[in-house]
């Protein structure tokens, strides 16, 4: 009803300018085209100037007042080794972009108030001057080059695949709907193959077990990986189009059924240090939920998130992962203390396929049963947990 | 439309009397019974000027439509948490109802919305409603054409382009609803329809839709390639004619090339979700089961898709271009500045277009190694657009500038096109990509780009020539009030969203609030969620200006109000059938002879006088 009430309520105020233009339509005819003409075009032209002027002030303050928002600014530094050259690119873009959008716009505005329309006046013949047209098309041809080369140079840096033999760490995360897989390749190192129709209930990616490296593979609920090591991540979907997404490092790239793809990057901050550079700002310095203001600060409660960027379905925007970055020694640390999913979950129930079978991963069980139980790695924070629908 | 004054004789008529090219059309007596009835004049009518008015029509409502929708679903993103429940009546299931009470919009209908706004706003509105009106209005009269080359199927691709939007009007009340996979359509998603309710019949109608809108399409370019090569009058070589000309001609070209390609991408789809093929499917598990399809690629939709994709924005942005140099210049009543340079820079443009689509999938997965060209590629496309923006500014130095609404529509162009056009370097930037690619500065970007400044684009060719179109004129004061919100209130929109963009906030999110990153944006999208409604009570205010004005707008009395050169100002203010009442004018001169030699405007048909430089 009140609905109705305020769309009734702007129909009538609709109405009411309808008339009074109509009448200002009239006026002006009464006062005669030239007369009425040429006020208003004083007043458009004046007040095109003053736009001008407002809309470039206020887009630079703007930007500036938000600047700690965005990524690359403020406290968002990258968290990644790469994302400072994205970072100093989008810069050295902005700058260019930012001058031609300022000047052209001035120009345009300007030229239309100082050219607006007088009895009398002649408008210069000048239909065209081709020297000036090589001047602007070669100094845009230049700046389109040198962004061209740096934004090159540093894409096949960024998407370069790691070589065969160096060291890196190997992860595999897979997009469903809706929700995302993670799987580690364990002490072995190595991810153990799969086969989508081999998937069920206990088997979530398929994973063929008769490929022993697959026995010790395991699927945390979270993220970690050691910092100043190289990661490179195995990106599949199960059903539809999803993207692998860590908007503080700046990786994405999509998930896609049935070709695997890849990002590799090295992150360069521990979430800890993260937390310690955002202490530094007031805007973190807020208690993290305002109904709880002796709680958390917005600092202490941060954590690295996964998020899903290509359009999948009806909760697309819900796939979340937690992401952690701990130093090398307490990664090795939370590798030893995970237990294979295969171990956990399958061996010895009725779907291995191995039941009666003696494989060497029983005998390294055996000998290592200390690592049984999960230990319990520092710092982790609360609210790690997936929010999932 | 009445048309009580006898219009009088001037040295127009006379200058077509005697030089002008006699076709005999008028020899031909069935004119006598030709389109006579109501259904012949008004509704199958073969003349390009009422198809024109068709299209525009059509596109109009359909503008109304996709707006609307984006204000519900902008309803959704400012205000999650408030009540939505007054919407029932009105959307009924699509509005569930929590424990307390509250509505909101369920989730698969905010992204039925959001697919639904932008494919009947790319397709239906800025495609169709743009050139499709444009270049039927404009061509036949604009090279002096009787006509466009073949009237029936001239006729026929309007008609199919309203069949589209009648089959995708059908989807929006199926019981398992519209598609809902975004306007591009991936697959697996939009192949599969038990991974979404909106796969299902409503992508099957899509699929339909979109075919029947590209046989529109392709009629129409034909139709408009052939009447611009082949039935310009004596003396338009192709070098006289306006750059509306160029840029619908070249509009054509792009359209009959690459629309062909989106019908065999989405027909490869109709494949694969009816007769078990994969083209695009493989290793796919759903619903709990494991699917046949084996050895099809998504990748392989994405190219096809964007091969039409890409040159299908320039299809949007070149008929507004064209539309602008020539507003612009009547109204300043200088030539457009650099008429070779902005005909070479639409057919670099062009030429461009179509080796850039794959700039749209930098982070597809596709060979980092094949991006590099495509970025080369798409930033060369950046130079053209700017040799175009600087001419246009250089057109307004010296002028004589009329503020009318149409000069104010083409500054208004300018602007965005400078804002939008510059965002483009960045995500053209495959490295840039990486952060930017499918967040909020992409929908900042494409909107600012073809939402607006497409759109003022049109607004500038509607209010020049509503006056040829319907033989009133539109209430300039409205226009201004509408002029003014909407560059205000559009900014107010777009602009905000590049923060949301570099902040990493992704887009086709229906909440924020699942993540901390993304979280902290609500009073922003507040902010912007206002601006919009208010944007669009404002283009209610303009649609209700532009139906008023059919009937009760001011009787345009004089043939040439704007004081223009081209030919269609030389018809009457109600053109016939055939355009001209005897034979078609002759063109001695370019169109843009604006302040020459001390002569406010020169027609194209008067002669050069004796010793009169000939400047082009």
């Amino acid at each position: 009803m009140t609905a109705l009430a305020i769309l009734g309520c702007i129909l009538l105020v609709g109405l009411v300018v309808f008339q009074m233009a109509r009448i200002n339509e009239m006026i002006k005819r009464i006062k005669g085209e030239e007369a009425a003409a040429e006020q208003s075009t004083n007043t458009t032209a004046w007040a095109l100037l003053a736009f001008v002027i407002v809309f470039l002030s206020a887009a630079i303050y703007s930007a500036y007042h938000y600047k700690n928002h965005m990524l690359g600014y403020g406290p968002l530094v990258p968290a990644s080794e790469h994302g400072g050259y994205i970072d100093k690119l989008f810069n050295v873009t902005l700058l260019a972009t930012g001058i031609v959008f300022v000047i052209t716009h001035i120009l345009l505005f300007y030229f239309a108030w100082k050219y607006r329309y007088k009895k009398g006046r002649k408008a210069l013949y000048m239909p065209h001057d081709n020297k000036l047209e090589v001047i602007w098309t070669a100094a845009p041809a230049v700046v389109m080059a040198y962004l061209v080369i740096n934004g090159l140079v540093v894409w096949n840096k960024v998407m370069q695949d790691v070589m065969p033999k160096e060291d890196h760490v190997e992860i595999e995360v897979t997009g469903m709907q809706f929700a995302w897989i993670l799987r580690y390749p364990g002490l072995d190192g190595k991810l153990g193959a799969r086969d989508f129709k081999k998937i069920s209930a206990t088997n979530d990616l398929g994973q063929d077990w008769h490929d022993p490296k697959n026995w010790d593979d395991f699927k945390p609920d979270e993220i970690v990986l050691p910092k100043g090591k190289k990661v490179r991540v195995r990106i599949t979907s199960r059903d539809v189009l999803h993207s692998f997404y860590l908007p503080h490092f700046r990786v994405k790239m999509d998930a896609v059924p049935g070709l695997p793809t890849y990002f590799v990057f090295t992150p360069s901050m521990t979430t800890e240090e993260y937390k310690n550079n955002l202490k530094k700002y007031p805007e973190w310095n807020v208690p993290a939920d305002p109904a709880d203001p002796q709680g958390k600060k917005k600092w202490e409660a941060f954590t690295f998130e996964l998020a899903c960027a290509e359009l999948c379905g009806d909760s697309h925007f819900a796939m979340r992962r937690a992401v952690r970055i701990v130093t090398p020694e307490q990664y090795d640390a939370w590798v030893k203390s995970q237990q294979s999913y295969y171990l956990a979950n399958v061996r010895g129930k009725e779907d291995d396929p191995n039941l009666g079978k003696k494989l060497s991963i029983d005998a390294a069980v055996k000998q290592d049963s200390s690592a049984a139980k999960p230990a319990e790695t520092p710092a982790e924070a609360p609210g790690d947990s997936t929010k999932t629908e | 439309m009445s048309n009580h004054k006898v219009e009088v004789r001037d040295e127009i008529d006379e200058l077509i009397e005697k030089n002008g090219f006699d076709d005999h059309f008028h020899d031909h007596h069935e004119g006598d019974k030709y389109q006579s009835g109501f259904i012949g004049k008004y509704i199958f009518s073969l003349d390009h000027k009422t198809i024109s008015r068709q299209f525009l029509i059509t596109g109009i409502i359909w503008a109304v439509v996709g707006a609307a929708m984006s204000i519900i679903f902008r309803l959704q993103l400012g205000f999650p948490e408030s009540d939505m429940a007054w919407l029932k009546p009105l959307l009924g299931k699509w509005i569930v109802l929590n424990d307390a009470g509250v509505g909101s919009l369920s989730q698969e209908f905010y992204y039925a919305l959001v697919t639904m706004h932008g494919t009947i706003l790319v397709f239906f509105v800025l495609t169709a409603g743009l050139s499709g009106t444009f270049s039927n209005l404009l061509i036949p009269l604009q090279v002096g054409a009787r006509d466009m080359a073949s009237p029936l199927l001239n006729m026929m691709s309007y008609w199919f382009f309203f069949l589209a939007g009648l089959v995708l009007l059908a989807s929006l009340f199926l019981s398992t609803g519209p598609f809902s996979g975004g306007w591009t359509a991936y697959p697996p998603l939009s192949a599969l329809p038990q991974a979404s309710s909106g796969s299902k019949g409503g992508m099957t109608l899509w699929i339909v839709s979109m075919t029947f809108f590209i046989v529109s399409q392709l009629l129409g370019g034909i139709n408009y390639i052939t009447t611009v090569l082949n039935l310009r009058t004596k003396g338009m070589s192709m070098w006289k004619m306006p750059l509306t000309m160029w840029a619908f001609l070249v509009t054509a070209i792009l359209g009959v090339l690459s629309f062909p390609v989106l019908f065999s991408g989405v027909l490869l789809l109709l494949f694969d979700r009816s007769m078990g093929t994969s083209f695009y499917l493989s290793e796919i598990f759903v619903q709990g089961a494991a699917l046949e399809n084996v050895g099809g690629s998504p990748i392989l939709y994405q190219h096809l898709f964007w091969f039409l994709g890409h040159p299908e924005v320039y299809i949007i942005i070149l008929p507004a271009m064209g539309i602008v140099s020539e507003v612009m210049s009547v109204h300043a009543r200088k030539p457009i500045f650099g008429y070779k340079a902005m005909v070479f820079s639409i057919l670099a443009i062009a030429f461009l277009s179509f080796i850039v689509w794959a700039h749209h999938m930098f982070m597809a997965g596709v060979n980092p190694f094949i991006s590099n060209f495509f970025v080369i590629f798409t930033l060369i496309i950046a130079v053209p657009s700017a040799v175009k923006v600087f001419n246009w500014i250089a057109t307004l130095f010296g002028g004589n500038i009329r503020m009318s609404a149409p000069m104010l529509y083409c500054i208004g162009f300018v602007s965005f096109f400078i804002s939008g056009g510059l965002t483009g370097i960045f995500l053209g930037n495959s490295a840039l990509d990486i952060p930017l690619h499918d967040t909020y500065f992409v929908v900042a970007h494409f909107h600012i780009v073809m939402g607006v400044s497409a759109f003022f684009g049109m607004f500038a060719g509607i209010a020049h020539w509503y006056p040829k179109m319907f033989g009133r004129y539109l209430n300039e004061t409205i226009l201004k009030i509408h002029f003014w919100v909407t560059l205000i209130g559009a900014y107010c929109v777009f602009w905000p969203q590049h923060y949301l963009g570099i902040a990493g906030v992704p887009r086709r999110y229906y909440r924020f609030d699942n993540f901390d990153a993304f979280a902290g944006w609500a009073d922003m999208n507040k902010f912007i969620t206002i601006a919009a409604i208010m944007v669009f009570f404002v283009q209610v205010l303009w649609v209700f200006n532009f139906f008023y004005s059919i009937w009760r707008g001011r009787e345009v009395t004089e043939r040439n109000p704007w004081g223009a050169n081209t030919l269609e100002w030389t018809t009457a203010i109600h053109p016939p059938h055939g355009n001209w009442p005897g034979k078609l004018p002759k063109v001695e001169r370019w169109a843009y002879d604006y302040g020459k030699d001390g002569k406010d405007f020169i027609p194209q048909t008067t002669p050069y006088a004796e010793g009169e430089e000939v400047t082009h």
